[in-house]
């Protein structure tokens, strides 16, 4: 009798601790489950103030509900077109992971273009005929052109060069080196690192600062045409 | 348990800035700032966050723009433009433009809360009043504001707004009530030149100790766009403690940068004129645009012969139609330094012209372009301004002005070097003629920002110790009293000035009450005239001045007050006595005390008032 009690509780032990090692990874999905889920919802939920405002505002606002039918028709349309302009590319082998070809969007494009014209005059530069005039005539004219574009470039923008150092100076790029920002040429062979002169230093966005832009204003118009009253 | 911000607002003239500080992120004097950078609209439709919000309001044509176009973050109001795009459209429609409302704001000679902005318009111009222009902008303030911190809005945060040491009583209280209007509780005013020592005693972190000593007597020179402002601010000592103390401060000066580039385009226009070439308003403008870019690039490098000055032509044909000048060294010392800066003797004094015939009413712009020669006026009344301080050596008596130590610069204008020396090297031309040492440069930074970083550091530091620039009421306060006496045909009567106020009244400190009597008439409103001295330092209250010299005592507004009739009979006539007290928030308020009744009761009802109504507003008004 006395070792049949610790045999039975022997047996039962690794029984016991199957259960508790089931009850356990149990929990664990469950509350990894309930992680996912819960992570969901209040993914989903986020969501919800801007769904629930873009409902209501569609309903109540033509002009919106227009922007947001444009969005989708611009969605829908986007991919073939995207494919269709690629001809050149399709044929090539796509030995890494192909980028999604997106079109650029106009408008901030137009908002820049419109900041350009405001405080110098970039669009009225460009599409006067400059043939007919002096070189000491278009250099006035440059003048207005560069100090107004150069402070919507130091308002709106944020330029640093992509390499700090001199142009002309020996350079190294080492391996796995970003070739859209820095782009090797001429004698291009072997393996990284390569070395050699720097011939430009690149330009590089740090920082973009464009305007907010109101949802009925019409970024087409680059200036407007004055009437003097 | 105080506010989570301690948040520093400079209402400007030209622009307005805000500037904060996380009260729990500080520690002693080291106090970081950050600039909260505020929404407007740049364009029609377009909202741009820029660290300045450019003081000028615009009333837009119903038909002007887009409905829509105007929207700020917040919404905002469509008819009431403010920032960047309203000083953009004032360029072309300026009837449509307010512009310094500040210095309307203490303009003496009209209703302050009367629509008159812009003035002189077409009948269907819209119009608004200094008053209300004031609290528009500190409203876009405050939405700038809980945009960004929805969570801690403005209204609950220790704010100080700040105000031209030259502004008189009636000015800082209009300047407070707007404050009040847009909902801030706990304000206080701070005068704009104390603001830009306050920045330089912050951004020293804790090294100011050593930059100054008891003795020293700081200039706070302070030029912006529109106003200079002059105060002198006393290094003194307390239990062994440094501490700082404003002795003086000057008359409101309307003359600023603005004058300055626009007296440059004048000079250009007429060289212009000179080939045959004439400029319209817009040309103008650009003109003036451009010569301030011009003169910043003149001003910053002395061997620089000229800059060219392109004024483009308004319509699209740009090559075609720009004018094409330049804006020489030579022009800019003459008409710049030599015009606004220039080197005179200490015993000069502001041009005054017998002002013509008015037929409207404008600003009263200083006459005298001479910052120098308003500087010298400044020191010269104030010569006597440290004989009652302890510490200080004895002013020698044949000192025809009070000698500064050291200066602070502040304002856009002193962003170039060559004008800081300028006004440096005239001030210790003075000081060398009368053997006196010459004065020292603190040096500050951002000239631009300096009065809202200031006015924060005030905001933190006046609840969590740190330094404090002590001074109380820039003047002594008088009311004017006629003595009786027989009519005399062909004379005045007689005028006394009884001294209410005295000089330095502490915000805060206890209310004075000087023992005269009036008599005041039940329900009928009592008008005083009113005078203020910015160098009576020894009179007390109660004193009776039967004589004074000219240049001593300055008449301001009236003050007017009504005793209410539902408490007491109609025309009884009720003795009282005037009390004086500086509020916490700094503005100045007087009381008629009934000496027969209890006066605490229902003291709100005796309040004197300061007359903002201006002296043609009275007869329209009830």
């Amino acid at each position: 009798m006395t070792d049949e009690k610790p045999s039975l509780s022997q047996r039962l032990q690794p029984l016991m601790r199957e259960a508790k090692r089931l009850s356990a990874i149990g929990w664990a999905l469950a509350l990894h489950w309930l992680g996912i889920a819960a992570r969901e919802t209040w993914i989903v939920l986020k969501r919800l103030p801007i769904a629930s405002y873009s409902f209501a505002r569609a309903l109540a606002n033509a002009d919106y509900a227009q922007r947001l039918t444009d969005l989708y028709i611009d969605g829908a349309s986007n991919l073939p077109v995207a494919a269709s302009t690629t001809p050149a590319r399709a044929p090539q082998p796509a030995p890494q992971p192909t980028a999604v070809l997106q079109e650029a969007g106009p408008d901030s494009a137009l908002v820049l273009l419109s900041l350009l014209q405001k405080e110098g005059r970039f669009l009225d530069f460009l599409q006067e005929e400059v043939t007919s005039y002096q070189d000491h005539e278009v250099g006035a004219a440059a003048r207005v052109v560069h100090e107004g574009c150069q402070r919507v470039l130091n308002e709106h923008l944020s330029i640093a060069p992509v390499r700090a150092e001199a142009e002309g100076s020996q350079v190294t790029l080492n391996k796995g080196f970003d070739p859209a920002a820095e782009r090797p040429t001429g004698h291009v062979v072997g393996e990284p690192p390569f070395t050699g002169a720097l011939v430009h230093r690149g330009w590089r966005a740090v920082e973009v600062r464009l305007p907010q832009v109101a949802s009925s204003r019409d970024v087409r118009i680059l200036a407007p045409a004055e009437v003097e009253l | 348990m105080s506010a989570r911000y301690a948040i520093g607002i400079d209402l400007g003239t030209t622009h307005s800035a805000l500037s904060y500080v996380e009260t729990a992120k500080c520690e002693g004097e080291e106090v970081d700032q950050s600039i909260l950078r505020i929404p407007q609209l740049t364009a029609a439709g377009s909202v741009e966050d820029r660290p300045l919000l450019p003081s000028f309001l615009y009333l837009p044509h119903p038909d002007e723009h887009k409905s829509g176009d105007l929207t700020l973050p917040w919404g905002g109001d469509p008819t009431r433009l403010i920032g960047e795009h309203a000083r953009r459209q004032g360029l072309t429609t300026p009837i449509r433009l307010v512009s310094s409302a500040k210095s309307w704001l203490c303009h003496p000679d009209v209703d302050r809360k009367a629509a008159i902005l812009p003035p002189e318009v077409p009948a269907d111009v819209p119009q608004i009043s200094p008053f209300e222009a004031s609290v528009l902008y500190l409203s876009h303030l405050r939405e700038a504001w809980n945009g960004v911190h929805p969570y801690d809005p403005l209204d609950e945060q220790d704010v100080t707004v700040t105000v031209p040491a030259s502004f008189d009583p009636a000015a800082r209280e209009l300047t407070a009530e707007a404050a009040k209007a847009v909902g801030i509780e706990n304000l206080v005013l701070l005068e704009e030149p104390q603001a830009a020592l306050y920045s330089w005693v912050n951004d020293s972190v804790g090294r100011w100790r050593h930059d100054v000593k008891v003795g020293d007597i700081i200039l706070v020179v302070d030029v912006g766009g529109g106003t200079s402002d002059f105060s002198l601010i006393a290094v003194t000592e307390q239990d062994g403690a440094l501490e700082l103390t404003r002795i003086a401060v000057g008359e409101h000066i309307l003359l600023g940068g603005d004058n300055m580039d626009l007296t440059l385009a004048h000079v250009v226009k007429q060289k212009l004129k000179q080939t045959g070439v004439e400029l319209d308003r817009w040309q103008l403008q650009a003109l003036t645009h451009g010569c301030r870019v011009a003169k910043e690039s003149l001003l910053a490098d002395a061997e620089l012969e000229s800059v060219p000055i392109v004024v483009p032509s308004r319509g699209a044909k740009l090559i075609g139609g720009s004018i094409r000048t330049e804006l020489t060294q030579d022009e800019v010392t003459t008409t710049l330094i030599n015009g606004f800066f220039p080197e005179v003797s200490v015993e000069e004094r502001p041009a005054q012209r017998a002002r013509g015939a008015l037929t409207k009413v404008g600003l009263p712009f200083a006459q005298d372009p001479a910052v120098t020669r308003h500087l010298a006026a400044f020191l010269s009344k104030q010569a006597g301004a440290t004989e009652d301080l302890d510490g200080f050596v004895e002013h020698a008596h044949w000192a025809s002005f009070l000698h500064p130590t050291a200066v602070l610069f502040n304002g856009g204008v002193f962003n170039a070097e060559v004008l800081r020396e300028r006004v440096l090297q005239v001030l210790n031309q003075w000081l060398s003629a009368e053997d006196a040492p010459p004065a020292r440069l603190l040096e500050a930074h951002d000239m631009d920002l300096a009065v809202a970083r200031g006015a924060a550091f005030y905001a933190y530091a006046r609840n969590h110790g740190g330094v404090r620039i002590r001074g109380g009421t820039s003047h002594s306060y008088y009311v004017g009293i006629e003595r009786s006496m027989p009519a005399i045909p062909g004379m005045e009567p007689e005028l006394h000035a009884l001294c209410v106020v005295p000089f330095g009244l502490e915000e805060g400190s206890e209310p004075v009450m000087p023992p005269q009597e009036f008599g005041l008439v039940v329900g009928e409103p009592v008008r005083f005239r009113f005078f203020g001295s910015s160098v009576r330092r020894e009179d007390q209250v109660g004193d009776l001045l039967e004589e004074w010299s000219e240049d001593e005592l300055e008449e301001l507004e009236e003050i007017q007050t009504s005793l209410p009739a539902d408490k007491l009979k109609r025309s009884e006539v009720v003795p009282v006595r005037l009390q004086a007290a500086v509020s916490e928030v700094g503005t100045l308020e007087l009381t008629a005390i009934p000496t027969n009744a209890k006066p605490d009761a229902e003291a709100s009802d005796w309040r004197v008032s300061f007359n903002t109504r201006g002296a043609s507003g009275e007869s329209n008004n009830d």
